[in-house]
């Protein structure tokens, strides 16, 4: 197993790396941490599927010509195709929802003052609770 | 049963919230008085009617300890939580074929087909390109209106500084508009930063490259313009209008001009695109237009995130 994993090292060490973004989105109270985590787990995915389709000696997936014109074709002189297209997925999926993310962080920074998950909800709390007084006040002198 | 199990779920819930009675808003319990004669204070050690009863000391105790308690409960747990998935997932990477083995279940026969035909079927050199911008263009498509969706959103959610609610973090901000240096450098790289994303988006279909990294080369560009002459000199050829206008215009001519190819050839029709010869700036039938819409929402996406979250507004 041990061998396996030593042969596998680039997948170990995707796994790995996605073990410690989810811990640093489960663990970390700063909002741009976490978002910094889940960025370190889409490295993690980027890393697994360049390594998945590597195959050992052979040359990117761009056609090379022939010494006296026309295409080597044969697909045993190319590694896989198919890992590049989803990497180029998974990077813009993840730019988008780090761009979208970072502006909801950077608008409750601006309403709450603080980035800790917990203090924004404990004053998140404290809000409503004044906002549900104020309405009770104003349905008393509705009724009054 | 129910009812207390649900009552005990509610309390527990709001105390998870934060919404439970807080230590300074708590009624306490009235105090003994405290200077009762002598001879009428409890005397029998099992009547401590005065005392707080169990539940109530452990439910005083919660309060001031259980935040303490759950938030270690909380990182014991999420850590072990994280440790066993990672010890999952090695042991089925320990199961998993060789490294870089050609004979991997992953280099079936979907990849001898995009390889030894892909050239002709799509005219392509790079098989990359092919694959994305002809065989599986929708994803594409998809991808490019996730990007464009992110800039409109980020921009709806930052882009009010022209409204009365100023931002506050513009002040921050000061921009040094006699920097010599920087200005230098720009003069001589953004010719050739443009000149490079051009290039890496028209050869998208011939070399390694297309419209996603032309896309991001070009975006550079238009940031180092915004930092050496201020933001108002890249306004005036690159705003909101043009952002939007440009950007919506190629992902429609995208749509467009795929659907007409998926319409055509799941129809066995005559398609009017011409392949061209393999190597040929011109050829590969729609990839290279392709490729410059992508690249173009690319550009502007990528230069408006920045924008955005440095100014406020593109």
């Amino acid at each position: 197993m041990l061998e396996n994993l030593l042969l596998n090292h680039y997948e170990a060490a995707a796994v790995i790396l996605s073990g410690i973004g989810l811990t640093n989105l489960l663990l970390q109270r700063n909002l741009i941490k976490k978002i910094i985590g889940l960025n370190i787990m889409d490295t993690a995915v980027y890393l697994f599927l360049a390594a998945k389709g590597y195959v050992a000696g052979r040359a990117a997936p761009i056609l090379i010509e022939k010494a006296g014109g026309g295409w080597l074709t044969s697909s045993s002189i190319y590694v896989n195709p198919v890992p590049a297209g989803l990497v180029l997925t998974g990077i813009v999926v993840s730019v988008s929802v780090t761009a979208f993310s970072l502006a909801l962080t950077l608008r409750l920074y601006e309403h709450y003052g603080t980035l800790n998950i917990d203090e924004a909800l404990l004053k998140m709390t404290q809000e409503q609770e004044e906002l549900e007084a104020k309405i009770e006040d104003a349905e008393e002198e509705v009724l009054a | 049963m129910n009812d207390e199990l649900k009552s005990i779920w509610l309390k527990f819930f709001n105390w998870v919230m934060g919404n439970g009675p807080r230590p300074e808003n708590e009624v306490l319990p009235p105090e003994p008085p405290p200077d009762l004669p002598f001879t009428q204070k409890p005397h029998d050690k099992f009547s401590r009617f005065h005392e707080a009863t169990l539940k109530e000391r452990y439910n005083q105790w919660l309060e001031i300890h259980g935040l303490h308690i759950f938030s270690i409960l909380y990182s014991a747990l999420s850590i072990l939580t994280c440790l066993v998935i990672v010890v999952l997932l090695l042991a089925t990477v320990a199961e998993l074929p060789p490294f870089g083995h050609e004979r991997n279940p992953a280099n079936n026969e979907v990849i001898r087909r995009y390889v030894e035909h892909g050239w002709h079927e799509t005219g392509a050199q790079n098989i990359v390109a092919g694959l994305i911008l002809d065989y599986r263009a929708f994803d594409t498509f998809g991808e490019s209106s996730v990007l464009f969706t992110a800039a409109v959103s980020v921009l709806m959610i930052l882009g009010n500084s022209r409204s009365s609610k100023k931002y506050k973090f513009k002040q921050l901000h000061v921009y040094r508009n006699d920097d010599t240096i920087l200005r230098g450098v720009a003069v001589m790289a953004i010719p050739v930063i443009l000149m490079m994303g051009c290039v890496v988006v028209i050869n998208g279909h011939l070399s390694a490259g297309g419209g996603f990294a032309g896309g991001a080369i070009l975006s550079t560009a238009l940031i180092l313009c915004a930092n050496a002459y201020g933001f108002e000199s890249v306004r005036r050829f690159f705003n909101e209008r043009i952002f939007i206008v440009s950007s919506s215009t190629a992902l429609m001519i995208y749509a467009l001009s795929k659907g007409y190819s998926f319409f055509t050839g799941a129809n066995q029709l005559h398609s009017i695109i011409p392949k061209g010869v393999v190597g040929n700036i011109l050829s590969a039938g729609l990839i290279l237009p392709l490729n410059i819409c992508v690249g173009l929402i690319v550009a502007g996406t990528l230069y408006g995130f920045y924008a955005l979250f440095s100014e406020g507004d593109i």
